[in-house]
């Protein structure tokens, strides 16, 4: 009798929950690794962007250029040193409350407080003045719009704060409010009719974090998710054979990036980074590990960064025997087990990476095998990607894998500013320093003048190209799977907005 | 002296067990925090960043914040005298209160774990029965093969077969998330599978057991029908060993929700403990670890306070 009665609960679960197919749907779910477990825009803020439930002063295209966002226009003055964003009259929070210039400011304060893009930048004082917001400058940074366009900049309302000032709740002015939020694992979103933008077609919308591939594209394939992103090699090729899917690779300007210590003896020369480069076959590991042969890095700035990447660069060529002379040019000599040896020492080191990005520990052993082949001893420690820094830090680092973001602002500067300025960075170079790139960046962030700009852009990728403080192997394609019936949807190449506004069902 | 009632005695030994429990597993958790490999700024850092913002100057700005340049036993003092006042503290990474965020997942942990247990009891119970009527016979036989290969599957494995079956190739539900009780069913039969694996043995060898036992021929001796004695001595004596088993299964059950969880995308607490480790999120690692520990002894003490009302021995000691 018990079991009969769990049968029949059972059974009626199962039916309850089929949706009525006469319909046209008005929801859209979304499934991303990505888990979402704070309200704080400095450590969730890229989710909270790309579902559109906060916004930017400034907006950015699929192109990367810069539009108006909750700032309808911004200047600079003569002397580059004063910034004026007049911001968008007759905005509300999700709540009510209206969005002004001292919200804008208090909001930008904690994000120039925080670690993110806006805390690294030349920034004096944030201000507000009558229906704009003013950044003061400790020297003029032509990038400081871009800066306000990323996923730590956004604009929480001042509602969404606790009585200690901690984020406690999603409050924005964006095209969806948050209907329920049930951390770390999913947000469900609804249309805010409010908004003033155009209001979205769709009426609701979920975030679901699965973070399992294989999950997500099960999901994909049940047709539980209507948006599926970042699917593995082997989940991307079996969705392309379902009917009720479509699978899109677009190119994004995240690289796979090795970072070489140049203030270790074994590396300090050019002439050794280039050895290990040319050891590298790059369309082995893009074919048969990330499965895109086309994205093998024939230089660090793939071609989605149209500004910086430069078609008239030669490849980085895949060249075993080059190499190997390179490095006998350097005074190391093949030891009895094959491994390089000079002044008594084996060329023996150690790559750290991690596995958050499961493609990494598979490129790292990948590599093991193909430095072998010119006498170099490699060893792979996966562990957390937070050993990057900290190697950097403390200096012991020799080598490190991962994948690197160069558009995290639409203008690049940002981040190769960070990466290859003075000093290094502790995702870019190590113990490399070059006073022509130091000076074309300086000039570079200065300036908004594409023109004027062009030619030390062209300067510090072609020095990177030759110098090689960073060993590109493979450029990104960010993998989606989108429900056939799905009208509007833009992949994002930026992966600032998941475009859940413009998408709409057919009929 | 009078003896208290043995159900209070059975309580009060629980509660100081459970006050023992609290102590040690927040200063073992807290040791084996400290005693990993890292910088645990560094890790912090990284967990509430993403690696595109996370480096040194971010790691710095976490260890000045949450005063990680204390010395350990400062930081183990100030996390057991707020323990005392009944605080757990703020997530390191996330800056939510950790029993927030407990109280969240560790019903969905619940919910799943229940379902499970559910599923296994309605699997195992009848099976068990059948196969130990007949011990040796072809359903035992063949239960036993069916046990084994079930158990032997990786709870991860099974729940991929299950989904493509009932998820994709039959339509019927969902294939992971959690908005109805329709998200429950696939990820509570993948754990519930695995336990039935294990427990339809106990119960059959218990009615093995109960069968062969010399009480059961004198109850029939004693004129009692074949039912009868089913129903009131051996239904009754082979259930004591399940339900004892059924406390010791906490613990597969415990490693497999942190599997099945992710598999699922069910925002549950095994799933947050794994997290929380790799994330160097001690507030998080005690809090969890805290509940957990307190979670087995009160299943211990239901399972006491089950036997007891079972066994009739047990209530006259």
């Amino acid at each position: 009798m018990f079991l009969r009665s769990c049968a029949v609960v059972l059974i009626a679960a199962i039916f309850y929950s089929q949706p009525t197919l006469a319909e046209t749907k008005s929801n859209v779910t979304i499934a991303a690794p990505w888990e979402v477990a704070s309200y704080d825009p400095a450590v969730s803020g890229y989710a909270i962007q790309k579902l559109e439930i906060m916004e930017n002063l400034v907006d950015a295209d699929e192109a990367g250029t810069l539009r108006p966002g909750l700032a309808t226009s911004w200047s600079v003055s003569k002397d580059g040193l004063t910034w004026t964003f007049k911001l968008r009259e007759g905005v509300t929070f999700h709540d009510g409350t209206p969005f002004d210039a001292a919200s804008a400011t208090s909001a930008l304060e904690r994000a120039w407080k925080q670690p993110g893009v806006l805390s690294k930048a030349p920034v004096k004082a944030v201000s507000a003045v009558e229906g704009s917001v003013m950044f003061t400058l400790v020297k003029p940074f032509a990038a400081l719009p871009a800066l306000l366009a990323h996923s730590t900049t956004i604009i929480p309302a001042p509602t969404a704060f606790d009585d200690d000032g901690k984020p406690s709740a999603l409050i924005g002015t964006g095209a969806f409010k948050v209907k329920k939020f049930t951390p770390p694992q999913s947000i469900d979103l609804e249309r805010n009719d409010a908004y003033w933008g155009k209001v979205p077609t769709i009426e609701t919308a979920s975030y679901l974090a699965s973070g399992r591939a294989e999950t997500r594209a099960l999901l994909a394939e049940s047709g539980d998710a209507d948006m599926v992103f970042t699917l593995d090699p082997s989940g991307y090729s079996r969705l392309a054979e379902v009917e009720s899917v479509k699978t899109i690779a677009v190119p994004i300007p995240r690289v796979v990036t090795l970072k070489i210590n140049a203030s270790h003896p074994f590396f300090a020369n050019a002439k050794a980074r280039q050895a290990l480069s040319l050891a590298i076959n790059r369309s082995g590991i893009a074919s048969a590990i990330t499965r895109f042969p086309e994205a093998a890095a024939g230089q660090l700035f793939p071609p989605a960064l149209n500004i910086w990447h430069d078609p008239s660069l030669p490849r980085l060529e895949y060249d075993v025997d080059k190499g190997k002379s390179l490095l006998t040019e350097l005074g190391w000599v093949a030891g009895e087990d094959g491994i390089l040896i000079k002044d008594g020492k084996r060329f023996s080191i150690l790559l750290r990476t991690f596995p958050d990005r499961p493609e990494l520990p598979l490129v790292a052993a990948a590599l093991q095998d193909q430095w072998r082949e010119i006498g170099i001893e490699l060893e792979v420690s996966v562990a957390s990607y937070s050993e990057i820094p900290a190697g950097h830090q403390d200096g012991t680092l020799h080598v490190a894998l991962f994948a690197r973001n160069y558009a995290l602002t639409p203008d690049p500067i940002g981040t190769v500013l960070q990466d290859f300025g003075p000093g290094g960075g502790d995702w870019g170079a190590m113990g490399w320093q070059n006073a022509e790139v130091a000076k074309a960046l300086d000039i570079i962030s200065s300036t908004g003048d594409q023109e004027k700009r062009a030619p030390y852009i062209a300067n510090v990728a072609r020095i990177l190209h030759e110098e090689l403080p960073v060993i590109p192997i493979v450029w990104y394609q960010h993998t989606v799977a989108i429900a056939s019936g799905l009208q509007g949807v833009i992949v994002d190449p930026l992966q600032r907005s998941y475009g859940l506004s413009k998408v709409s069902w057919s009929k | 002296m009078t003896s208290a009632h043995p159900l209070f005695s059975a309580f009060l030994q629980r509660g100081l067990q459970a006050l023992i429990v609290a102590v040690i597993v927040g200063v073992v958790s807290f040791t084996m925090m400290q005693a990993l490999p890292g910088d645990a700024a560094y890790r912090i850092a990284a967990g509430r960043y993403g690696y595109d913002m996370m480096d040194a100057a971010a790691a710095e700005t976490v260890r000045n914040e949450l005063g990680l340049n204390q010395h350990w036993s400062i930081q183990l003092i100030s996390w057991l005298s707020a323990l005392a006042q009944f605080d757990l503290g703020r997530s390191l990474v996330y800056g939510t209160p950790v029993v927030d965020e407990i109280a969240t997942q560790l019903g969905y942990s619940l919910l799943l774990a229940g379902g499970a247990v559910l599923i296994s009891i309605i699997i195992a119970v009848p099976v068990g029965v059948v196969a130990g009527l007949k011990p040796g016979g072809a359903i035992d036989r063949l239960t036993l093969g069916v046990s084994i290969l079930l158990r032997a599957i990786p709870s991860f494995a099974l729940g991929v077969v299950l989904v493509l079956v009932f998820a994709v190739q039959m339509r019927l539900l969902p294939v992971a998330g959690f908005r109805g009780l329709e998200h429950l069913i696939l990820p509570s039969l993948t754990l519930g599978l695995g336990l039935a694996a294990v427990s339809n043995r106990v119960v059959r060898d218990s009615v093995v057991e109960a069968l062969g036992s010399e009480w059961r021929l004198f109850s029939r001796t004693k004129g009692l029908s074949a039912r009868r004695t089913a129903t009131r001595h051996i239904l009754r004596n082979a259930s004591l060993p399940v339900v004892t088993y059924v406390g010791v299964q906490m613990a597969y059950l415990i490693e497999g929700v942190v599997i099945v969880e992710a598999v699922f995308a069910w925002p549950g607490i095994g799933h947050a403990l794994v997290h929380a480790i790799f994330n160097r999120d001690i507030a998080m690692v005690q809090g969890t670890a805290l509940t957990l520990g307190l979670i087995y002894v009160l299943l211990n003490l239901f399972i006491d306070v089950a036997c007891r009302l079972i066994d009739p021995r047990m209530r006259s000691q």
